[in-house]
């Protein structure tokens, strides 16, 4: 960063201010009040083809407020910290909390609740703005360099990037919470473009993420893995319908994952609408099936001191060999459901927190992702979903998938333009094996898996 | 609606001002400037379990500064709109420039406005009890539908978003774009299913356009009607086969399978399937591809984009040929072609680039009722959740969420949801009949691209596709559905 655009108001002001306007609320007629305020700076770079395309460096700052008056709600939120645009967010909370309904279960956590874990969470390091331009630059370049030599079949790109971003939040409600934490995050990506004899062309990419930039894996390497899972795609073609077992690598399994999360998001566990409502205590998935959500890790991607709440983040046992041990919730939905919040409130700055992930993720098992495929005589190896053909009310799954068929153990030829169905509720018992290459590349995590059952559509 | 500017009014902001800050942007050099201004005020209401649960309301205005040095883009913004800092984000832009300053073109060439949506707003606190209305008749209309009918969702968002356009070419324009929609949801249960059913609409219209034209009786009967109906749906085949898709919504077709594959960016790249088919035949000659940003009312369109330009009509597939690309300013520079009003951004914070407005397949002749007549068996589609598309090896998918089984020329049983898979290039030379009866979706369309939101339109009249892939469960042997 040259200078940082944003220094008008310092950490303390922000607290002080969010303390304010709680405050201000209250004296306003407010039952209770709850700020939150956001601030941030973004830096992105593209490179393409060794020139750079973008440059794109900025900050940011907004604040909202949730009112309560009695059990009525409402939210407002604002870019303009004004006195005049200050004003004109409070009074205008004020003034909606009068037309919403009394929904007896509305309102900020209890004074015993709240909190923040102590202690250093590892989530900031000044370092992602340590670069100088060029070398940010460099980074992208490097990137998108590693993945155009890595194979004279890469012919295009739409280039390497070097991002780095850095946040801070503070929350303070009506209880006299106040609590404020920062993150930061840099990451290096490359999306090459291949090209076969046909002119046939393929596009995928790899990326590293980390919180400092002396964690992040070098952009050669990047490079060279976005190269090779571009190259192997090359080729692929239809295959016929049938039902094989399948292989889910790891960024595709998580988004299997995360319908678990979904469906025991105590959102939609209170109305019914997951086929996992009502599943405590049941058996939901295969006894192998061990299942995480930890808020509280050190340096982790979904780690934070408190929730958008204000609870303390915690680690919940989501499911337990295979059998559904708690949802994940916010205050709200805990009540709905009369159990504990789990300390999942998410929120953006305006309307009712909703719930969200910590560090979730799928216990890792002992076999190597090559021992599962070499356990496969026919089926397929998905690298790749397209869409979101997902129901949660019924499970019903089916989506576009691209991979790689496996024949007699190996991987052979490229996969695409084919679908991936089945229900939810028989893909989660049907997870056969899960492999040992658990890896943190965002908030939600699974090892490589494998499901039988579903149907592959094809010719 | 008139442009009264708004930001000269409430920032005081001048002519003088903004030659300023393109100097400033121009001052390491660059071929061309602009700055985005924009204030967005916005308001939602949400009825949950017959309650008003949720009511927000939001301010954000920024200004985002682009400076383009040949393919090279520089991009800052600031939310904070004094001068100082819009000054800063203009120098930081500026450093993807390197070179004597320029100056930008002394004056500012103001178009004559378009009005596509003459929408005449009054203020936000006064309409907020009859928002109300709206998100309680909903709840109201889709619980009185049927018993089974448990849960309901209704909400109701609207936004203003006024905007001014300069650039240091003299591009200046100035639009108020008003966007309003109302959605619900409902989930039916009996003791042994449950299923979803979801339907809203809008557009660039007052509030009085869900009073009369699109009432929220309407809408909650819509969603009502299709989550009971998913109560019954048997499983979807899976292989290919005939495929008939309904009027309006199942126009995401359109818009997955061609439409992003032709903004101009990818193709500039030749990064898109798309790439070098100028004058070939993509479609079978029974379509006619447009995207129209001039529609009145429609959520997709705009009076001018969001770098100034007036947008237009395009014809994309004409006959089955391959006509035109979408661009904004950076590609119809690089590519030697007419800038068709295509560049756009989800806010002041986002940089520009070719997205789509209102997309459709242009009406055919054929009766609706003998394209369903044609078939022997395959699927007729007339829902769609969503869809997605990589555009380089052309692949696309469109999830249906509602969708019938068509045996022997009649629509029979309904199925439950499925994905449908297709190659972008070819997908549309299998369409062999196509209806005369063009019908554009309800207008809750959004489009992501790099990250980026816009609202967007799609449309197609009823079209029969002789081949795609429906990505069901239903085995062969047991699922009604045999090749």
């Amino acid at each position: 960063m040259p200078e940082t655009i944003l220094e008008t108001q310092t950490e303390t002001d922000l607290k002080q201010l969010a303390q304010d306007i709680v405050q201000r609320a209250m004296r306003g007629g407010a039952t209770a009040a709850e700020c939150a305020i956001r601030e941030g700076d973004e830096f992105s770079t593209l490179v393409r083809l060794g020139e750079v395309e973008t440059l794109k460096e900025s900050g940011s700052k907004s604040i909202g407020v949730r009112v309560f008056n009695g059990k009525r709600a409402a939210s407002t939120h604002s870019s303009d910290f004004s006195p005049a645009g200050l004003d004109r967010m409070l009074s205008s909370a004020l003034e909606l909390a009068k037309i919403t309904s009394e929904d007896p279960f509305a309102g900020i956590p209890e004074p015993s609740q709240l909190g923040s874990l102590s202690g250093d969470l590892d989530l900031y390091s000044s370092d992602v703005y340590s670069l100088p331009g060029e070398e940010r630059i460099s980074y992208a370049r490097r990137a998108e360099k590693a993945a155009l030599e890595a194979d004279p079949r890469i012919k295009n790109s739409e280039g390497g990037s070097f991002d780095a971003a850095t946040g801070h939040r503070i929350l303070a409600n009506s209880h006299g919470f106040v609590g404020e934490f920062r993150r930061s995050y840099c990451s290096v990506a490359a999306i090459p473009i291949a090209q076969d004899s046909n002119g046939g062309m393929q596009r995928d990419y790899w990326f590293s993420v980390a919180r400092s930039l002396d964690r992040l894996e070098s952009p050669e390497h990047v490079g060279k893995v976005a190269a090779q899972r571009t190259v192997r795609r090359l080729g692929a073609r239809k295959v016929k319908t049938q039902q094989v077992p399948l292989i889910f690598d790891p960024l595709v399994a998580n988004s299997i994952l995360g319908h678990i999360f979904e469906g025991v998001n105590g959102d939609s566990v209170y109305r019914g609408a997951s086929f996992l409502a009502g599943k405590l205590g049941q058996k939901i998935a295969a006894p192998q099936v061990t299942v995480i959500d930890d808020g509280t890790i050190v340096g982790g991607f979904g780690t934070s001191p408190f929730d958008g709440e204000g609870i303390p983040t915690r680690r919940t046992v989501v499911v337990e060999n295979g059998v559904l041990k708690s949802y994940v919730l916010n205050i709200y939905t805990a009540k709905k459901l009369g159990l504990q919040t789990t300390g999942n409130a998410s929120r953006g700055l305006a309307g009712t927190p909703g719930i969200g992930p910590g560090n979730y993720f799928l216990h890792p098992g002992a076999r190597t992702p090559q021992q599962l495929i070499g356990d496969v005589k026919e089926g397929l190896y998905v690298t790749e979903f397209l869409g979101m053909g997902v129901n949660l009310v019924t499970g019903d799954y089916s989506r576009g998938a691209s991979g790689i068929w496996i024949s007699g153990g190996e991987l052979t030829y490229p996969v695409e333009e084919i679908t991936v169905a089945g229900n939810l509720k028989d893909m989660f018992l049907n997870i056969s094996e899960i492999a040992n290459d658990l890896e943190f590349r965002g908030s939600v995590a699974s090892p490589t898996l494998r499901i039988d059952g579903l149907t592959v559509g094809g010719e | 609606m008139d442009n009264n500017h708004f930001f000269f009014q409430h920032y005081g902001l001048s002519d003088r001002d903004l030659e300023h800050y393109l100097a400033a942007a121009l001052s390491a050099g660059g071929d061309y400037a602009d700055l985005y201004f924009e204030y967005l005020s916005s308001t939602s209401l949400g009825v949950d379990e017959s309650m008003v649960k949720s009511a927000s309301q939001g301010i954000s205005a920024g200004c985002g500064i682009r400076v383009i040095s040949g393919e090279r883009t520089g991009y800052a913004y600031t939310d904070d709109l004094s001068s100082a800092r819009i000054l800063h984000a203009a120098r930081t832009a500026a450093l993807i420039a390197k070179g004597p300053a320029k100056t930008p073109s002394a004056g500012f060439q103001q178009k004559a406005a378009r009005s596509l949506y003459p929408v005449t707003l009054p203020s936000v606190d006064a309409e907020i009890t009859a928002k109300v209305e709206l998100v309680m008749r909903a709840d109201t209309a889709a619980r009185a539908y049927d018993p089974r009918i448990k849960e309901v969702r209704a909400s109701y968002a609207d936004e203003l978003r006024s905007i001014l356009v300069v650039g240091s070419d003299g591009t200046f324009a100035e639009d108020s774009q008003p966007l309003a929609r109302l959605n619900v949801s409902c989930i039916a249960k009996t003791e042994a299913n449950s299923a979803r059913g979801s339907s809203g609409g809008g557009g660039r219209v007052a509030l009085d356009f869900f009073f009369g034209e699109k009432t929220p009786e309407y809408f909650a009967k819509e969603a009502a009607r299709q989550s009971i109906l998913q109560l019954d749906a048997r499983e979807a085949p899976a292989g290919e086969m005939e495929v008939v898709l309904g009027p309006g919504w199942p126009g995401v077709l359109i818009h997955e399978a061609v439409g992003h594959g032709l903004e101009a960016d990818f193709n500039r790249k030749q990064t898109s399937a798309f790439a070098g088919l100028i004058g070939k035949k993509v479609a079978s000659e029974k379509c006619t591809v447009v995207d129209n940003g001039v529609m009145p009312w429609r959520r997709g369109s705009i009076n001018v984009d969001d770098e100034g330009h007036a947008t237009q009509e395009t014809v994309l597939i004409e006959k089955g040929i391959l006509k035109g690309y979408l661009s904004d300013k950076l590609s119809a520079r690089l590519m030697g072609m007419a800038d068709t009003g295509n560049g756009r951004r989800e806010s002041y914070e986002h940089i520009p680039m070719p997205r789509m407005t209102n997309t459709y397949l242009l009406a055919g002749e054929d009766e609706p009722e003998d394209i369903i007549r044609s078939v022997k068996r395959g699927i007729y589609a007339v829902n769609f959740g969503g869809g997605q598309v990589d555009i380089t090896n052309g692949k696309f998918v469109f999830s249906a969420s509602e969708a019938y089984m068509i045996e022997d020329g009649h629509v029979t049983a309904p199925i439950r949801g499925a994905t449908l898979i297709g190659n972008g290039p070819d997908a549309l030379t299998r369409v062999s009949m196509v209806g005369n009866d063009l019908k554009l979706d309800e207008g809750v369309g959004t489009c992501g691209k790099d990250g980026q939101a816009v609202p967007v339109g799609v449309g197609m009249p009823t079209t029969k596709l002789d081949r795609l892939t429906v990505g069901g469960t239903a085995k062969r042997e047991s699922g009604g559905f045999m090749q």
